[in-house]
């Protein structure tokens, strides 16, 4: 996913003279296409967020396309306040791009995972918040991105991810975008956890569960009428996140969900609990703990449909 | 040559705006805002290049409050410079009025960011000197700090940002009126000695009596100075200088002047 992003940004910067990255002290290697092709619109700001935002802001104030890009939890946790003031109270065009997001930097412990971040920007007016499912959707979602006159912040993995699409899809910020029919579970993947929800779906339809699967690549703003459509349509509805069961996508389907009159479809949250683990361990090794495999989501998914046999019908 | 006698009369007519405001309005950080009249004269009335019917000219010097609870220096300022009339001071406070008690950006023609939360001024004031380089511009950017700002991280991460891209054009004015909200500014946290602090970070740093208009006028024309580096301007002020009884007392920095007190405040600066 992060070479897809460096692809992509030197794509939209061939066009667009007023993109210039802001780099937090990484991506080595990453961006040297782009620092080769545009040394004056590179710029390491070093291990210093905060003012990385600021920059950033005061770029975009001058009527440059700014985007910063570093760790998911350094691009967001760290300089909360400079999003907050800088970035979103300014209305800003700002793109805020966080690698290693979730759980991908699992084995550098929980530092470096970042499982709060949707939570808080979710908090934040004006904001757009996009988690591309895997590489071949990083392209059209940066392209989306920069066509936006707001803050957005597009929540990446690291590398090496599984391929979802066989080419790169349309997307279109705020819209799920289907990837799998079904008809009686439906899942929304949140970024990188998509290829595990398409795996759960295997599960369950080998278990008899016809299972739709979504990339649901905008946590914010949420498409209402596609939620609508979903929670009449289907018996059970599944969020899947690598993200805090606290703030993320689940809980914006379930703050949308609590004030509507009798949705026929059930609601399970598939979520990092609210616990930091302290072992070592790699990312699937998290995963497992935090019932972030095929196996526990279509478990999770299967319970559900035991106890509401009929949804809420 | 800079007309110093008639800086010093606008800058009375700004303190005297000040007093009343905090006064009407019961905001408080008067202080604070007392302190900066001279630097805010110095640059709007001096050291930038702008055109008040043309706000948002690209080539704009920009002057950037970061200390925001000073909002009315800048408010005034920008109302007697010819931003906009000066009835638009009446709305600042009240429910519903357009200028709020820090400044949100916009909020007056020429207010060029919102601030209030400190430390975050000079990294923006650095973003918009790099993109005035980037995109080929000249203008100069200035930021007008509180010492107490100098407090937060991000205002040395900025410094340290500039120094490095070598923001010859970026300018720092640190109103070091040597108080924070609740103590002396050296005490609180080890600020002294600031200037060479700002030295030590890669800037030229040079200090001045911050209510010597034309010290603070020949400190400003120095800029950009010849060795590339941003430059730091230290102004040694007095809270609440210009008011006797609020001169050097911190209570001042939430206390609200009573009638009486603004009348005696416009005695002492000389004005009908």
């Amino acid at each position: 996913m992060r070479n897809a992003f460096a692809a992509a940004l030197e794509a939209v910067a061939a066009s667009d003279p007023r993109v210039v990255l802001l780099s937090g002290d990484i991506g080595n290697r990453l961006f040297d296409g782009f620092k080769a092709r545009w040394p004056e619109r590179f710029y390491n700001c070093g291990v210093a967020e905060a003012n990385l935002v600021s920059v950033a802001a005061g770029m975009a104030l001058c009527g440059l396309r700014p985007m910063g890009y570093t760790i998911a939890a350094f691009m967001t946790t760290r300089c909360y306040e400079q999003i907050r003031v800088d970035v979103c109270y300014h209305k800003l065009p700002v793109i805020l791009v966080g690698t290693g997001a979730g759980l991908s930097y699992a084995n550098n412990g929980p530092t470096h995972q970042s499982t709060e971040d949707l939570a808080i920007l979710r908090a934040l007016p004006g904001m757009t918040i996009v988690c591309p499912g895997d590489a071949s959707e990083v392209g059209p979602a940066l392209s989306a991105a920069l066509a936006l006159d707001g803050p957005v912040y597009l929540r990446l993995g690291k590398k090496g991810e599984p391929r979802v699409h066989d080419a790169p899809p349309a997307v279109t910020l705020g819209e799920p975008l289907a990837v799998r029919a079904g008809e009686q579970v439906c899942l929304l993947a949140c970024g990188t956890v998509l290829p595990l929800a398409l795996a759960a779906a295997d599960q369950l339809a080998a278990g008899g569960l016809s299972t739709a699967v979504f990339s649901h690549h905008t946590v914010k703003p949420l498409c209402e009428p596609f939620l609508a459509d979903a929670f009449t349509r289907y018996r059970v509805v599944a969020t899947v996140e690598e993200h805090s069961v606290i703030g993320g996508l689940g809980s914006a389907v379930a703050e949308w969900l609590a004030e509507r009159e009798r949705p026929a479809a059930r609601f399970c949250r598939c979520a990092v609990p609210d616990e930091f683990l302290h072992a070592a361990g790699d990312q699937h090794y998290y995963r497992q703990q935090f019932g972030l495999t095929p196996e526990a989501i279509s478990a999770r998914v299967r319970a559900t449909c035991r106890a509401y046999p009929g949804g809420n019908k | 040559m800079a007309d110093f006698e008639a800086m010093a009369t606008t800058a009375r007519r700004i303190r005297y705006d000040l007093v009343r405001l905090s006064h009407q309005t019961r905001a408080a950080h008067l202080g604070s805002a007392l302190s900066a009249v001279e630097i805010v004269v110095a640059a709007y009335w001096h050291a930038l290049r702008l055109d008040p019917q043309a706000p948002d000219d690209p080539g704009r010097d920009r002057f950037l409050l970061s200390k925001g609870h000073a909002a009315t220096v800048l408010y005034a300022a920008l109302a007697h410079r010819g931003f906009c009339p000066l009835a638009a001071l009446e709305t600042y406070a009240v429910d519903g009025g357009g200028l709020p008690e820090h400044p949100s950006r916009g909020c007056l023609p020429g207010v060029e960011i919102a601030s209030g939360s400190l430390g975050h001024g000079l990294g923006l004031g650095a973003g918009m000197a790099l993109a005035g380089r980037i995109q080929g511009r000249d203008y100069h950017t200035f930021v007008c700090l509180s010492d107490g700002e100098c407090n937060e991280g991000s205002t040395w991460e900025a410094a340290l940002f500039a120094a490095a891209q070598r923001l010859d054009r970026l300018v720092a004015i640190i109103d070091y009126n040597k108080w924070q909200a609740t103590g002396r500014s050296d005490e609180v946290l080890a600020l002294a000695p600031l200037a060479a602090k700002w030295a030590a970070f890669g800037w030229h740093a040079v200090e001045v009596d911050g209510h010597d208009l034309a010290a603070l006028c020949a400190a400003l024309d120095a800029v950009p100075h010849a060795s590339g580096a941003p430059t730091a301007i230290v102004a040694h002020t007095v809270k609440g200088q210009g008011v006797s009884f609020m001169a050097d007392d911190n209570n001042w920095h939430y206390r609200i002047p009573t009638a009486d007190e603004v009348e005696a405040a416009r005695r002492e600066l000389g004005l009908a």
